[in-house]
């Protein structure tokens, strides 16, 4: 099987593409209970109220940069332009960094204004925040991982490895988390 | 996309065709490791989670043993207790920390290790591929990835029990606050980290498998196989696992603010405690019946997660031993996807008593009884395949049976519990008990049996004996109605659960001899799945060898694979499908393979 046979039947899904829809769908449904749970303890006593950090304004329009920039590059990849393909990773990978560390900020903003996140003195509406704000920063960072793993492959020579597969399963998630950063940053903001 | 491509891991897949030929054979350099250690294999890794299953279901019997010994003898005492449990059965009589320790191992393992991981881990993994006429899963590696995550949690599941203060011990479904604080009681300190370590590292495993069951299902199918051509068996595991997928991530949800609440102050679920030793916490605002509503919104979904792999098995199993075509198969597709559906709908019917608004808990008891509706379908289509069947009645078909008599004593009873006004009274009881042993715990563990029997001769390529089996099969079923009937009444009289020595209140004295007689058929029973395992192992070295490759003449495909396929199943070609996989008795022949293309003067079904 060396020549590339035309592929007569509708072209199928990819395998692992797919498993990645599924497993966005998981982690939708993990933070669907992450929110539901929010809502239910909102609406019972001493919920405390608080401005958010303002730095998540930022971090918000940075990780949408990212996404931009993702978006690029696999159609720098599709077009075979594997350096600008490679900066352009680096960029997103970049800019995945910084929204991590822009949240890390955004706590530490917390800290100064005295609203506890965890510990005795906290309020479940801050620690709702915190862990559910953690537990999207431990997305990002697998991304951020998946995508200096793609960075890696794209400097080995000696695999010439054309296959867009890797990148757009990549992409997709990539451009997930961003869509799941963006659903909380409204939560918080309007409904929460 | 061919399978290859997947199978090989080649990340260029770009130039494989959709059906390219497979005809070459395939060479892996298999080593002991590879081949039954950190195998990828789908058969191998399936034959992995049924025997870590296993042991998980010795083990979590032996702890049901133990307790009813317990319940049914509160005043004896028994000294061999005390040299295997040491300090846990002082003077030879079970502690009520043991007591609490084992009714809550038992429950966990038996609930998530045996009949989720034991039950679908075994056979989506050995059927799926096998069925639907594909090399392996879409990742050989997530699914080899998916048995060690499984094995990890079995591991630090069992170390809980080594540890000083003994393992968790607030019940199978870890309600706070004796789940959040350690000073609570000794299981909720050590015993509850590794509790939770375990369970997380369980989720992922569940994860992992549900996300490759579902891929490959819906990707790798063979040339012809229609989804309306599957046998029902990937059908119910499809199901099974898209509620996995969905449902265990707001149970982790739930675990992780229970961390938080142990390790890091943070009072999601608790407020207002005070601890006798240790005076009032700073707690304040939590709501422990907001890790209900995460608890249950997966636990719901969990118990069909159990209960759908045996529905798909059996209703295989019935059509091919009655030797006529499953009745109603899009009926049965049907009602397994309203089953589906409403799982997510429900879980609040276990939170009837818990200060629930009385209208919210009409709603759910309006969407609980609906379930009624597709199970009651589901019965009727098994009786229905069953009637007038020229029925061979062999250890799987027997246990397919069973499961249909104990689906329907099980389901009555939820009827009853599924109204909020009969469930004040029954809540907690021993009649709730009773239910969900029959309808889920036996009735399971009797799909999983009849799945063993029925395809133990394509696992190892011999027959288990049937002497033994029908011996295993009449002790279990009359042993399971004798052991969970009489709970009923327990329950109606207002037994509650949970209690670690009933002889000591006025009103349930009278059950004294009842539990004691409950407490000797379990053991019976217990020991009578020796004779199971016995047959089991034996069997896989000793017993009678396969000559042909469809001893059951059945219409799927697994059968048309080599008495032992490789890693890859089919030596040549996948062969093409070109029929549903119920055509028994059409036209007068007795079985079709699925393989046989459609003849010129053949009827309609
Ligand atoms: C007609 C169908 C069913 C209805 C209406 C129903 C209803 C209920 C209700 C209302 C409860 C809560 C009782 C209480 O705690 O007071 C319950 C408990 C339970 N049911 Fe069912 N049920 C049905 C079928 C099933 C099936 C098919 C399974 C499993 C395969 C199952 C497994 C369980 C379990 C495990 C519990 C108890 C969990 C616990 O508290 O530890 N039920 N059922
Ligand atoms: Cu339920």
């Amino acid at each position: 099987m060396t020549t590339t046979i035309p592929n007569k039947e509708p072209q199928k899904i990819h395998p692992h593409k797919f498993a990645m829809w599924v497993a966005m769908g998981s982690i939708v449904m993990m933070f669907a209970g992450m929110t539901s749970a929010y809502i239910v303890k909102k609406n019972q006593s001493s919920w405390l109220q608080f401005d958010l950090p303002l730095i998540f304004w930022y971090s918000t329009g940075v990780i949408l940069a990212s996404s931009l920039t993702m978006y690029l590059a696999s159609k720098a990849m599709k077009a075979r332009e594997m350096s600008r393909y490679r900066t352009l990773i680096t960029i997103t990978a970049g800019l995945g960094l910084a929204f991590l560390v822009m949240q890390y900020l955004g706590f530490k903003d917390l800290e100064a204004r005295d609203i506890a996140m965890i510990g005795p003195k906290s309020n479940s509406a801050v620690s709702f925040l915190f862990v559910i704000t953690v537990l999207h920063m431990l997305h990002v960072l697998g991304g951020v991982i998946a995508l200096v793993t793609l960075f890696a492959r794209a400097f080995r020579s000696s695999v010439k490895n054309y296959s867009a597969v890797p990148v757009e399963v990549v992409g997709t998630y990539w451009h997930f988390v961003d869509a799941l950063w963006i659903y909380l940053f409204l939560f918080y903001n309007w409904i929460g | 996309m061919s399978n290859e491509a997947v199978l090989h891991a080649h990340s260029d897949v770009a130039t494989h065709d959709a059906h390219g030929d497979h005809s070459h054979e395939h060479h892996h350099h298999e080593t002991f490791i590879t081949k039954y250690v950190f195998s990828q294999d789908h058969k191998m890794i399936a034959k992995q989670f049924l025997i870590t299953g296993m042991v998980w279901a010795v083990l979590g019997g032996l702890m049901s043993v133990l307790f009813r010994l317990q319940l049914g003898y509160p005043d004896a005492t028994f000294p061999w207790l005390e040299s295997i449990l040491g300090k846990w059965a002082k003077g030879g009589h079970i502690t009520p920390e043991a007591y609490y320790a084992l009714v809550t191992t038992h429950g966990t393992v038996l609930v998530f290790f045996v009949l989720t991981a034991g039950l679908s881990g075994t056979f989506a993994n050995f059927l799926i591929p096998l069925q639907i006429g594909a090399r392996d899963m879409a990742s050989p590696f997530m699914n080899m990835l998916s048995y060690w995550f499984f094995f990890g949690a079995s591991i630090v599941m069992l170390s809980s029990m080594f540890v000083e203060t003994g393992p968790f011990s607030g019940g199978w479904t870890a309600y706070p606050p004796l789940s959040a604080l350690g000073d609570a009681s000794p299981g909720s300190k050590t015993g509850m980290d590794l509790w939770i370590v375990s369970m997380a590292l369980f989720v992922v495993s569940s994860l992992l498998g549900g996300l490759n069951y579902i891929a490959t299902v819906l990707n790798m199918r063979t040339k012809g196989m229609s989804m309306t051509r599957l046998p029902l068996t990937i059908w119910a595991l499809f199901f099974t696992a898209v509620l996995g997928v969905l449902s265990f991530p707001v149970l982790l949800s739930g675990f992780i603010l229970l961390i938080f609440d142990r390790n890091f102050g943070t009072s999601f679920y608790l407020s207002d405690i005070f601890i006798n030793g240790v005076g009032a916490l700073p707690n304040e605002g939590g709501s422990a019946i907001l890790f209900q509503h995460l608890f249950w919104f997966l636990g719901h979904p969990e118990v069909y997660i159990i209960l759908l792999p045996a529905m798909g098995m059996v209703s295989e199993i019935l059509s091919v031993n009655s030797r006529k075509p499953i009745f109603g198969y899009m009926a049965m597709i049907g009602s397994l996807f309203a089953i589906a559906i409403l799982a997510f709908l429900v879980w609040a019917h276990h939170m009837f008593v818990t200060g629930l608004n009385p209208f919210l808990g009409s709603v759910f008891v309006l969407l609980t009884l609906l379930i009624a509706v597709p199970s009651a379908i589901k019965v009727f289509n098994w009786l229905t395949t069953l009637w007038r069947g020229n029925i061979r009645f062999t250890p799987g078909m027997l246990f397919a049976i069973g499961f249909v008599s104990l689906f329907i004593s099980g389901g009555l009873t939820g009827i009853w519990l599924g109204n909020s006004a009969l469930d004040i009274h029954l809540h907690d009881t021993y009649f709730v008990i009773a239910h969900f042993h029959i309808v889920m715990g036996v009735a399971s563990m009797f799909g999983m049996f009849a799945g063993i029997y029925h395809w133990f001769p394509k696992m190892y390529g011999r027959y288990m004996n049937n002497t033994l089996a029908y011996m295993h099969f009449w002790i279990t079923i009359a042993g399971a109605y004798m052991i969970f009937w009489p709970m009923h009444y327990e329950g109606l009289a207002g037994m509650p659960r949970r209690y670690y020595d009933y002889s000591i209140w006025e009103s349930f004295k009278q059950f004294q001899d009842l539990n004691r007689f409950i407490s000797l058929v379990a053991m019976i029973v217990f020991a009578a799945q020796f004779l199971f395992l016995f047959n089991f192992f034996y069997s896989i070295f000793k017993g009678r060898k396969l000559t042909t490759l469809n001893p059951w003449e059945a219409n799927t495909l697994e059968w048309t694979t080599p008495i032992h396929p490789g890693h890859g199943n089919w030596v040549g070609e996948i062969p093409e499908v070109h029929r549903w996989a119920y055509d028994y008795g059409k036209d007068g022949k007795e079985f079709i393979q699925q393989t046989t293309p459609v003849g010129p003067d053949e009827s309609h079904h």
